[in-house]
């Protein structure tokens, strides 16, 4: 008994120390989580550091709970869209009442976006208004990326030339960049009347920004718009593809190292329009039939967890030729032939330095060729050589190789800890265009061009809810002896969960054209101001966007009385935008309206005047419906634009101006166009080769189209300027095949 | 009395830490037996939170982190406003790497809440996202079964997604029913390897087989 006295002991005063352990610290802690408006933060954690004592707040953003813990304690503050919070707590058994603050954390999902003036499509993550399955999709737009944006407003409706036509701008005034750098020569080669299509497969990028006007400062001239377009990362798998279609064939090969660091891939397609000319009637006569060659490769390298170096590369040789007859007489015609070879190759390299840095590195070197032969020709389609006017000009060879060597870095330095950003580098552009032109004489004219350019921008988020991005850019073209510098301003505001305000305002600056400027060697930079309004609502099921903006044109180029900087213009305008993915069942559509009210007077224009690339109203309606059952999707879009302007502007001898001798509005256009994506594989996860039809027809309505008007030399004959056919139909099969892929899952996990 | 003053902090000592593993191993298993009803009373936020303290505070546990991964991406594939999925699916991906650091790599139980992660994303927006996100799901509960060919779990997701895919594209509840009649027989057979590693899905995958016939 006596033995064990002093253990009881013990026991006793070890049960005394637990209960006092157990009940000296519950301490009751409640209170409220709100955010600095007010509102309840709903689903916050509350938690006591290294402990399990906490609390989840309620739907009125209360929190109740009870801790063992003693003495001074931290209690830290989670909750999902709001920057953590920490409290210092005396834990003594005297219940605590708390009323906190919870502020918003600053991130990328929520934070308000700079949106006036560009439209975004990405496949990433956050909302955006078309993602790039949705240019492969759209009805009208036979998988040409620029084809699809001409459903967005702010664009025309122009068949007779390439390129996008923005609020007024020319085609030129608009300019493509693949990865940071300039793209020349985006479009296949220049045909007399006739558009032709971007050389760039849509399956190459992952991200558009298509932006009308107001761009960042990390890019230059271009008067009315800018389409930047990303490269894709890395592949998921190995794969190899197959394409058949109507007008050719295509095969490519891609491959993916087991580690997922770094691919290669190659392609080659090939495309000849005989087959189809020979189905489908054609208004030119096509004495040599389009034959397109383009390879390509490129590799893509993880340099890093957080680097990637990207190399793109293509090769492209094609030929045609166009007969169509004269419009100054009836007994000749006009025959064009086009030889054209361009290579493309674009090296970039991005990564993170530290926590705070990022830098981009960029070049890329495109060559293109164009080797053209225009003919005046008889009946039997023998050259003749006639001596008088207009006849004497329309004998002639092009021979125009056009080279591009550029560089461009950006550093990015994250300010802070929220999402302003400061972003700065410069770029450096080697243009060299030589063009031997023979028609009675020889004249060769080689025009180099050092363009250098450095710029600073930066991205303020004072709050969750207001943004602003400053900018500014250097210039200077050692062609035109010049130099300039612009401002570009944006802000955003956000109005509600969904809507948002922005602001635009920035001047632009482009140079004159390679032919303006060997008729006026001291020709300035042309410019253009622009002012932009918009607001935007968007969420996962609809997007709403209403922009209204003001343009002034300053030192466009005239051609008379002699080539100077004397001209200028306006363009103003209204434009909506709705995209619904949910009102009715399983369709997807959007509806786009521009009004356009443009005005300029440059070249040989006797005065201001709407040009004939822009008309008032434009509008598109775009729908696709995916039916399950058939595993098949249709689309539909539909474009209609008001008559364009048209003007036969003449040179008036005896008063010595230029004036209109005659004008007029085309027809109005409208284009419905079909496509049908049938995808026999769809959801079979581990289907070895995936296959995708596509059937599509452009005009379907067969509705007739009218561009614009040639004028003879006399003025006495006008001819419009319609499409080579009126309507077209594509048939086609791709096949990719995804190459072991079930391999590739158990060697990785060997 | 020295003596007795060791062997009292002795075992002080001894009982605390045995407190704490005690403290770790009740908790866990009340809480892990509330995940089932979290379902149905809308609890699972406030649960994920709750398993997230206790990973914080224990630091060198996998399985906590786990399970607040798990409550966190079932909020997400619950969350009815899909503006709000992809950050709750980002949340759970954070944890979830903890989980995996802490495991010492991506266990089959860790690649099968990858794939609900990837899930959650594809249910954002299913015809932009079903490229990336479809085929990394799969592809997360194919490694997760190479990984583990007795875990129920990966078969038991593969046929709710079958029951949810229609019947062109390869899915239909005769196709699920076949893929969750796996599953349950795996379930049967599936011994955890303790009292607190996952064991969850086996009422659903029934409720499912029950719903394809």
């Amino acid at each position: 008994m006596i033995k064990i006295r002093p253990l009881n002991h013990l026991v006793l005063l070890l049960l005394l120390l637990i209960s006092q352990l157990a009940t000296l610290g519950q301490t009751a802690v409640r209170g409220k989580l709100l955010t600095p408006k007010g509102k309840p933060v709903i689903g916050a954690s509350l938690a006591i550091k290294n402990s399990y004592d906490g609390a989840t707040t309620d739907s009125t953003g209360q929190f109740q709970f009870e801790t063992a813990e003693t003495g001074k304690q931290l209690l830290q503050i989670t909750a999902i869209g709001f920057k953590p919070l920490e409290e210092w707590l005396e834990l003594n058994g005297n219940a605590i009442e708390l009323r906190l603050t919870l502020k918003e954390a600053i991130d990328e999902l929520k934070a308000v976006v700079v949106t006036a003036g560009s439209f975004e499509a990405s496949d990433t993550k956050r909302t955006t208004v078309l993602s790039s399955i949705d240019v492969v999709t759209t009805a009208s737009a036979n998988a040409d990326v620029t084809a699809a944006l001409r459903t967005l407003p702010g664009t025309q409706q122009v068949g007779e030339k390439e390129g996008l036509f923005v609020r007024g701008g020319s085609g030129e005034e608009a300019r493509v960049f693949i990865d940071g750098t300039l793209v020349n020569n985006f479009f296949y080669s220049a045909l007399p009347d006739l558009a032709t299509r971007g050389r760039f497969s849509p399956f190459l990028f992952k991200g558009t920004v298509f932006s009308s006007g107001g761009y960042s400062a990390l890019y230059g001239q271009a008067l009315s718009g800018a389409l930047i377009l990303e490269t894709i990362d890395l592949p998921d798998q190995r794969s190899a593809s197959l394409g058949i279609s109507s007008v050719g064939l295509s095969g490519g090969y891609q491959h993916l190292n087991k580690k997922k660091t770094a691919s290669w891939g190659a392609n080659y397609g090939y495309t000849n329009l005989y087959p189809y000319f020979q189905l489908v009637k054609q208004r030119p006569d096509y004495f040599r039939i389009p034959a397109f060659h383009g390879g390509d490769a490129n590799f893509r390298i993880k340099t890093s967890k957080t680097g990637i170096l990207k190399f793109y590369s293509t090769v492209q040789a094609n030929q045609l030729g166009i007969r169509t007859p004269d419009i100054d007489s009836a007994s000749l015609k006009n025959s064009f032939g086009l030889s054209n070879y361009n290579i493309y190759t674009n090296l970039a390299w991005k990564e993170r330095l530290g926590k705070k840095w990022k830098l981009f590195l960029g070049t890329s070197y495109s060559l293109n060729r164009d080797e053209i032969e225009n003919r005046l020709q008889n009946q039997e389609n023998k050259d003749q050589n006639l001596s008088e006017q207009p006849y004497v000009s329309k004998s002639f060879d092009v021979d125009a190789r056009g080279s591009l060597l550029q560089f461009k870095t950006v550093l990015d330095r994250r300010l802070g800890s929220g999402l302003s950003v400061l972003r700065f580098g410069g770029e450096w552009l080697y243009f060299k265009d030589d063009v031997k032109f023979r028609d009675t004489i020889t004249r060769n004219n080689l025009q180099e061009d050092q363009f250098k350019a450095g710029f600073a921008e930066m991205d303020v988020y004072i709050t969750n809810n207001l943004a602003a991005k400053l900018g500014t850019r250097v210039e200077h073209s050692s062609l035109l002896g010049r130099a300039n510098i612009v401002p570009r301003l944006s802000m955003a505001y956000k109005l509600g969960e969904k809507g948002q305000a922005s602001l635009a305002y920035g001047i632009f600056y482009q140079k004159p054209e390679r032919n303006q400027l060997l008729l006026n060697p001291d020709l300035r930079f042309t410019k253009a101001a622009h002012y932009i309004a918009n607001y935007q609502v968007i969420n996962s099921s609809y997007t709403f966007r209403a922009e209204v903006f003001y343009k002034k044109y300053k030192d466009l180029v005239k051609t008379f009385p002699s080539t100077t900087n004397n001209g200028e213009g306006y363009a103003k305008g209204i434009e909506f935008f709705w995209r619904d993915k949910k009102t009715i069942e399983g369709v997807d559509y959007w509806v786009s309206y521009s009004y356009l009210d443009t005005k300029r007077d440059y070249l040989n224009f006797p005065g201001s005047l709407q040009p004939n690339f822009a008309a008032n109203h434009t509008a598109s309606l775009v729908v696709k419906k995916f039916i399950t059952k058939w595993k098949t999707q249709f689309n539909a879009s539909y474009s209609f634009a008001t008559g364009r302007p048209y003007y036969n502007i003449r040179f008036d001898q005896g008063g010595n101006k230029f004036v209109i001798a005659d004008q007029g509005k085309t027809i109005p256009f409208n284009n419905l166009s079909l496509s049908i994506n049938y995808l026999p594989a769809i959801g079979k996860t581990n289907a070895k080769a995936f296959t995708v039809w596509v059937l599509s027809v452009n005009n379907v309505l067969n509705q007739k189209q009218i561009f614009n008007y040639n004028y003879s030399y006399d003025g006495l004959t006008r001819r419009p300027i319609r499409p080579a056919a009126n309507q077209f139909f594509f048939i086609g099969c791709f096949i990719s095949f995804g190459v072991d892929r079930s391999q590739d899952v158990i060697n990785s996990n060997l | 009395m020295k003596q007795t003053a060791f062997l009292l902090l002795l075992m002080l000592g001894s009982f605390s830490l045995f407190a704490q593993s005690e403290k770790y191993q009740k908790t866990m298993q009340q809480r892990i037996a509330e995940i089932e009803g979290a379902v149905q009373n809308g609890n699972m936020a406030t649960l994920a939170n709750t398993f997230e303290r206790i990973a914080e505070a224990e630091k060198n546990q996998w399985l906590p982190f786990y399970y607040a991964a798990y409550c966190q991406v079932m909020t997400a594939l619950l969350e009815q406003d899909k503006s709000k999925v992809d950050p709750i699916a980002d949340k759970a991906e954070t944890l979830l790497k903890k989980a995996e650091t802490l495991a010492g790599g991506a266990n089959s139980e860790i690649n099968v809440i990858y794939s609900m992660i990837a899930t959650a994303h594809l249910t954002v927006d299913p015809p932009a996202r079903w490229m990336q996100y479809g085929q990394s799901s799969t592809a997360f509960l194919e490694k997760a079964r190479a990984q583990d060919p007795a875990n129920p779990r990966p078969l038991y997701l593969e046929g709710q997604s079958k029951f949810y895919t229609p019947e062109q594209f390869g899915g239909g509840k005769a196709a699920a029913a076949q893929v969750l009649e796996k599953a349950i027989v795996l379930f049967d057979q599936f011994k955890p390897a303790s009292e607190l590693h996952p064991t969850w899905g086996k009422a659903a995958a029934q409720y499912f087989l029950a719903q394809c016939k």
